[in-house]
């Protein structure tokens, strides 16, 4: 089925994935840069887990009474990836606080600025 | 912050709390949500509370940094050690099922100290990154801060 | 009903979102963060996915908010007024979102029980790996046993980021600790 009910977490995981792209890209901010960064790979987990859904299913957890059970491989995934986002985003603070020790200020053209005229 | 009242009592009382529900998270990850990074998280979470409270050099006695860093190589060395017990009694690397008598047990065995080697590193990771922002603080803006400086 | 919850969650996510792209007050940003974190694990508890929900939780909520706010203090906390409209990277991005919802017309709908994700492997995790391991959460027994080579090779990303960061910010520290001294 193509109709909006049917795809409405699609169209907002791609909805976060546009915002955070453009973030990604538009601001000079390398803060607001690792911030829309953060923002992308929480749409993709959102466009993992949402298929795994089975609406009057339970979580993935065996107990007497329950049949029917989402499914449990994309949560796996998503764990594993959960964690590596924030190992990322904790290397990329450590960067951009080093940067801002050296150049002073963490706006990308005044860094690149500063880079051009100490050449 | 230390010296108010009030967070310095409900800091001392939630500190044990938060640490019993993160090993109640640890070990009960086989029966509900939960499992070693929750667990890490929360337990380094309690630590980071009580270091913001207190001030990162009380945190830092609470915890030396010796034995963050410990924790962070020997969940890693838990882990893989796991993996060549299962080389050394028979079985591939990070075979379960040789680890006991019988399959099933050698898979509770397993999946237990795996966990906890993930716990452990997860906990040190998070209260390292967290030492290591906070003491940034306290080297380029002097003692003015809440008590990091000083 | 269900359904009807999880698309109003959804909705609010998009609103925090779009606010956070037009903020220019990096502490607002940050909150605004935290509190789109949160969103997202009452979503993902909404689509039964406990587990990632609590550590979406404990993680995007508790320690990435922490370190934002703890990197923005020591950056400094206003973005400055962009130089150009953002004419390009927005026609790029939407683009790119052009591109993923043509893709995304071939997906099966919202809660499709005859959908390709619930054949092949998950419904023989799902039917013998309590019997097998003897832990009852499956996602416990398939990232520790099943798959547990890949979380060996996550514990050792999670090592190598707390071992760069020691490396990226070590220095200047013990620098201050003689200067104090």
């Amino acid at each position: 089925m193509n109709t909006l009910a049917g795809h409405y977490s699609y169209w907002i995981a791609i909805l976060l994935m546009v915002a955070g792209l453009t973030m990604l890209i538009a601001r000079r901010n390398l803060l607001k840069k690792l911030i829309g960064l953060a923002i992308l790979q929480t749409s993709v987990y959102l466009i993992y887990i949402a298929p795994g859904k089975l609406i009057g299913g339970t979580a993935p957890i065996i107990a007497p009474g329950y049949g029917v059970y989402s499914n449990p491989l994309p949560h796996v995934l998503i764990l594993t990836a959960i964690v590596v986002g924030v190992a990322t985003l904790a290397l990329g603070l450590a960067i951009v606080v080093r940067v801002r020790e050296a150049y002073g200020s963490i706006e990308e053209d005044e860094i690149l600025a500063l880079d051009r005229a100490g050449e | 912050m230390s010296n108010d009242l009030i967070l310095r009592v409900i800091a001392k009382l939630l500190m044990p709390y938060m640490l019993v529900f993160a090993l109640y998270v640890q070990f009960h990850g086989d029966f509900g949500p939960g499992g070693g990074f929750q667990a890490g998280v929360i337990a380094a979470a309690a630590v980071v509370f009580y270091a913001i409270i207190f001030g990162l050099p009380a945190g830092r006695r609470l915890v030396p940094d010796r034995v963050v860093e410990a924790m962070l190589a020997i969940g890693v060395l838990l882990y893989a050690g796991v993996g060549l017990a299962g080389l050394a009694l028979g079985g591939n690397f990070l075979d379960y099922f040789v680890l006991d008598t019988s399959p099933v047990a050698g898979q509770l065995r397993g999946i237990f100290w795996v966990e906890a080697g993930v716990g452990l590193t997860v906990a040190g990771v998070m209260l390292k990154l967290f030492a290591m922002f906070a003491g940034r603080a306290g080297a380029d803006k002097g003692a003015d801060r809440n008590g990091e400086g000083g | 009903m269900e359904a009807l919850i999880i698309n109003a969650l959804l909705t609010t996510m998009a609103v925090t979102v779009v606010a956070m792209a037009l903020q220019r007050n990096l502490f607002s940003v940050v909150v605004l963060f935290g509190a789109y974190s949160f969103q997202m694990a009452t979503v993902l508890v909404a689509l039964d996915a406990v587990d990632v929900a609590m550590t979406e939780a404990a993680v995007g909520a508790g320690v990435s908010t922490v370190l934002l706010l703890a990197a923005m203090h020591l950056t400094g906390g206003v973005e400055a007024k962009p130089l150009h409209r953002p004419w390009l990277p927005l026609v790029l991005a939407l683009a790119v979102g052009g591109v993923l919802a043509y893709g995304m017309q071939g997906l099966p709908a919202f809660s499709d029980p005859l959908a390709p994700i619930h054949s092949h492997v998950a419904p023989r995790y799902l039917a013998e790996a309590a019997a097998e391991t003897g832990v009852p959460n499956i996602v416990t027994a398939v990232l520790a046993s099943y798959r547990g080579y890949d979380t060996l090779g996550e514990t050792v990303v999670v090592f190598t980021a707390g071992a760069g960061v020691i490396a990226l910010l070590r220095r200047r520290r013990k620098a201050a600790k003689d200067d104090a001294r």
